[in-house]
């Protein structure tokens, strides 16, 4: 990867599109008004990129900045949510920008089909997550053994407490599976994000299902009733249901790439989202 | 989306989703910021400068289902404000 840039500057962000036009009450990044771009029907919402991320360098120093990270992903979120509550939207990805109105409006055109497809899908449903956690247990009692004196001992209760976090992690890998199974089952779509890291979610146990669902809005609430008697039926596993979430995991990717013969993934619209 | 949801948001969660394959799309061009890696050093990054200033952040949002244990919330991210509508 790593394509360089070709040229300029650009001077919008994209948020998302929609197909209808809606009143926007909250800021974009960098707290600037939020406005519509319209054509091939659909209408693209975007907020002035800020100045200092107008280059391809600026952009790439900003993402290794932890706090513009999330300040950004946070103003560009709340812009989506209010489209997603209004109605259909496709999100656009964190830092997708374009040059100007032109060029972004004969993105439109030459991807309407797509992203209607797209609008189509994610109309009337609403992408859930669910992440599943290997289930704490209390540490083992110390076994009784003193035959080898207390190193020894020492060691035969660590491997023991090895062993077991190892057998609990089996078990939840193994219910993770029989749970997003079921969960599929419930969903229009499905994806599966990689688990996170314990150093980012500070939590104690280990993540071992990390789902993205695309959901009936009729089928809502059975979906999380569903989740909460996963959670009882298959005790190696700890669930916590997020959202709602615009689907964010169930659109594709608003690229402008032209078709490249000599690239067969340029030109189009990718697809992160799955059907089950 | 399902209305009338107004709650903290995990940070790590959006990321998981904006960023989701670690490849920013810039419309007008593909900055691959890609490999992943970039974005784990910032997500690295992230953790440390967050630790350092709030050593216990309440990860909110999560705890949607009742019977869930409750976690004791250790060095993660923030939860940032305005998950739903």
């Amino acid at each position: 990867m790593g394509r360089a840039v070709s040229d300029d500057t650009w001077r919008l962000w994209l948020h998302g599109v929609a197909r209808d036009r809606v009143a926007v009450t909250v800021a974009g990044v960098g707290d600037a008004p939020v406005r519509a771009v319209s054509a091939a029907g659909l209408c693209a919402y975007v907020s002035p990129a800020p100045a200092d991320v107008s280059g391809a360098g600026e952009l790439r120093a900003h993402l290794e900045d932890p706090a513009w990270v999330a300040r950004t992903a946070f103003e560009h979120h709340r812009v989506v949510a209010e489209l997603a509550a209004a109605g259909p939207v496709v999100p656009a990805g964190l830092a997708t920008v374009y040059r100007d109105d032109t060029r972004l409006a004969a993105t439109l055109e030459r991807h309407a089909a797509g992203l209607t497809g797209a609008l189509d899908r994610v109309a009337g449903r609403t992408e859930w997550g669910v992440k599943g956690y290997v289930r704490s247990e209390p540490p083992a009692a110390a076994p009784a053994t003193t035959a080898g004196g207390p190193g020894a001992a020492y060691l035969e209760r660590r491997r023991a407490e090895l062993n077991a976090r190892e057998r609990r992690h089996d078990e939840a890998v193994r219910d993770a599976d029989a749970v997003h199974a079921a969960l599929a089952r419930r969903a229009d779509a499905v994806h599966l994000h990689a688990p996170q890291d314990r150093r980012l979610t500070g939590d104690p146990e280990v993540m071992v299902l990390n789902g993205a669902y695309l959901v009936q809005d009729t089928r809502a609430e059975a979906f999380a009733a569903a989740v909460r008697s996963l959670g009882a039926t298959y005790p190696g596993i700890s669930l916590r249901l997020t959202g709602p979430w615009p689907p964010y995991s169930f659109v594709p990717a608003i690229d402008t790439k032209e078709a490249d013969p000599a690239d067969p993934s340029g030109g189009g619209l990718a697809y992160a989202g799955e059907v089950p | 989306m399902n209305g009338a949801h107004s709650r903290e948001i995990a940070l790590v969660d959006l990321l998981d989703r904006v960023l989701s394959t670690g490849v920013v799309i810039a419309g007008d061009v593909t900055i691959a910021i890609a490999d992943v890696d970039l974005v784990r050093v910032s997500l690295r990054a992230l953790v440390c400068s967050v630790s350092t200033v709030s050593p216990d952040p309440v990860l909110a949002a999560d705890a949607v289902l009742a019977e869930d244990p409750v976690r004791a919330a250790g060095p993660g991210l923030p939860a940032v404000p305005g998950g739903g509508p």
